[in-house]
């Protein structure tokens, strides 16, 4: 689907994702906010620009490869795949309820377009690491790229530097990893719960490619994404700075949203703030007072 | 009863063999047949015998450094990428270091990796309670998905190696450091999920798992000698656990016992009580590591010290085939 939308389309796309997070979350009644806001501009970006996809065929033999490797933020996942068509919007609803193939984390066995089983922090770049090892040395399938999603607080792990070191070592360089750089996680800053700068000296240190851009920038994103596939002799990694609950005023930068989900009064305030630009732009259909 | 025994078993010419020698053999033989297989080690790549592999499948070899979490979950991947990835270390790290991953990355991902716990049991002797494996058993058996599997004898590792690598599901392989009797031969079956009579008997029914059935075979020669007749049944596979013989077994002699190098709670003495009790309740005994550690020793010392020899086990089932009534014995 490369190159189809334009900018102000993508943006379109990251603003409906938004609004499909929302109501998703509100319906759930629990779930994680922040970060999977904080995430819709890029995820607009994968799914609609970067990523090489067909929705209608999710096993398809030459897609490219997504892990999403801190599985709280999967709502903004999900409706990124329903946007894109992998499946009916209205299954969005069923977030998190019994039965669902729309899992509180992602299970790969139960929707279709799923790459993995991730919510346990710290395995994601491992997984990644695996498949970019067999598409490099294995299949030689130099066209396909591997995207792993990783969160920032999600770096306390261990296993995580582990990845990184391997990653290095075998200079994989259809690995593509995306940091969401927000500087929250649970309980609190991540400067304040366990310091992770210099972060970019440290990705340097372990061998890898380092990027960083507004990962609230499709734009952006989308240059960074180019100029890391251009890098043929080590991974890359994009350390994308995202306001935390980006597009919705009362949550964003604010790390107590990290793990909570709106109530509906809350859910009605951050739809008209998305649907309306906050208040500056008001139309039919637009399904708020 | 058609199990083929090695004819030298009972005698001193017994042959020995590290179980784990047989896991390199096979994976050798399984990578010549299938070029999906690839195999990954954490820095015991000799110890693990996987450098027979590696040597003649240096492509096919991933090397990943002393990171066991890192191990699994990049198994995982490649699986994912249509691979068949053997992820092999001392079983104290792989499941012992990475469970969480196994469970999440492999076991819930429903992904074929198959987990190679090399080194298990006490007779790893001198290390020390640290390196002597006892809950992987445990560990393993309780992951919904989850093959495990404990070969007898390096002749059964080989065959297990090679049937694990078809057989599409995540599958643990408990192998031992040190040489052991090889009781069965080339002709021997082996297939997933089937236990083996390898000698009938009416009095008492004798389970074990890797290298113990050769012990009890053992045993049940010292006890004919005494008057009991026992069965010994062969359980190479304890997930899933092949109901049908054991209970067939248990419904004849009334009374069972079994015997693993591995905790008896929540190991294969802990998935013989959950049969017996929900399907047929029958006096048990249970012989294996009871919830302590093991410790520094010679692994020969060691087995004889906790009690794993088929002397041992002898005088254990003696007392417990007194003192038991036996129960629905269908004459």
């Amino acid at each position: 689907m490369s190159g189809q939308l334009t900018i102000t389309q993508l943006e379109q796309k990251a603003n409906y994702i938004r609004e499909d997070i929302i109501s998703m979350l509100e319906a759930a009644g629990s779930g994680h906010s922040a970060g999977p806001l904080g995430l819709a501009d890029i995820f607009a970006a994968l799914y609609f620009n970067i990523m090489n996809l067909k929705p209608d065929e999710p096993e398809w033999a030459d897609r490219d490869v997504l892990f999403l490797s801190n599985g709280h933020t999967v709502p903004v996942q999900y409706a990124a795949m329903a946007e894109a068509g992998y499946f009916d919007k209205n299954e969005l609803l069923t977030l998190r309820k019994l039965g669902s193939r729309l899992q509180g984390h992602p299970e790969r066995e139960r929707l279709p377009g799923l790459e993995s089983t991730s919510g346990p922090l710290g395995s994601g770049l491992s997984q990644a690491a695996g498949y970019a090892y067999s598409l490099q040395y294995l299949d030689d399938s130099k066209h396909r790229f591997v995207y792993v999603v990783m969160g920032d607080g999600e770096l306390d792990e261990g296993n995580i530097w582990e990845a990184a070191m391997f990653a290095g070592k075998y200079k994989l360089s259809q690995l593509v990893a995306i940091i969401d750089r927000n500087n929250i996680q649970i309980d609190g800053s991540t400067e304040d719960v366990m310091p992770l700068e210099d972060l970019r000296g440290k990705w340097e240190a372990f061998g890898w490619h380092v990027l960083e851009v507004d990962g609230n920038n499709i734009e952006s994103v989308i240059d960074a994404t180019s100029l890391a596939r251009a890098i043929t002799n080590r991974p890359s990694v994009i350390i994308a700075h995202t306001i935390p609950g980006k597009g919705v005023d009362f949550m964003e930068y604010d790390y107590k949203w990290h793990g909570v989900a709106p109530n509906s009064e809350q859910a009605k305030q951050a739809l008209n703030k998305l649907r309306t630009l906050d208040g500056k732009i008001t139309f039919e259909g637009a399904g708020v007072e | 009863m058609n199990y083929p025994l090695h004819p030298d078993i009972l005698t001193d010419q017994v042959k020995l063999d590290p179980i784990r020698a047989g896991f390199g053999r096979g994976l050798k033989a399984a990578g010549a047949t299938n070029d999906k297989i690839v195999a990954l080690c954490a820095d015991l790549t000799e110890s693990t015998q996987i450098h027979l592999f590696r040597d003649e499948f240096p492509d096919r070899f991933i090397q990943v450094g002393i990171a066991e979490q890192n191990l699994v979950a990049v198994a995982s991947g490649l699986a994912h990428a249509g691979k068949i990835p053997f992820a092999s270390s001392y079983a104290a790290f792989n499941p012992g270091r990475n469970w969480e991953q196994i469970k999440t990355t492999i076991a819930i991902n429903n992904q074929p990796v198959k987990i190679i716990g090399s080194h298990a049991g006490v007779s790893v002797g001198p290390d020390g309670a640290t390196h002597q494996m006892l809950e992987d058993i445990a560990l393993m058996r309780v992951l919904p998905n989850m093959v495990v599997i404990a070969p007898g004898d390096s002749v059964e590792a080989e065959k297990a190696t090679r049937a694990i690598a078809e057989n599409g599901h995540p599958t643990y392989l408990r192998l031992a450091r040190e040489k052991s009797p090889v009781f069965s031969v080339e002709q021997s079956p082996f297939e997933i999920g089937q236990a083996y009579v390898l000698r009938e008997g009416h009095d008492v029914s004798l389970l074990g798992t890797g290298a113990m059935s050769y012990q009890l075979l053992k045993a049940a020669q010292i006890l004919s000698q005494n008057g009991i007749d026992a069965e010994v049944i062969h359980v190479p596979t304890i997930k899933p656990l092949d109901e049908e013989t054991i209970l067939a077994s248990a419904r004849r002699t009334g009374r069972v016992v079994t015997a693993e190098e591995a905790q008896i709670k929540g190991g294969f003495g802990g998935a013989v009580a959950e049969l017996l009790s929900e399907k047929l309740p029958t006096p048990l005994k249970r012989i294996g590591i009871n919830d302590r550690y093991g410790e520094s020793g010679a692994p020969n010392e060691l087995l004889e010290y906790f009690g794993l020899t088929g002397d041992k086990m002898a005088s254990v089932i003696t007392e417990f085939v007194k003192n038991t009534p036996q129960y629905h014995r269908d004459y």
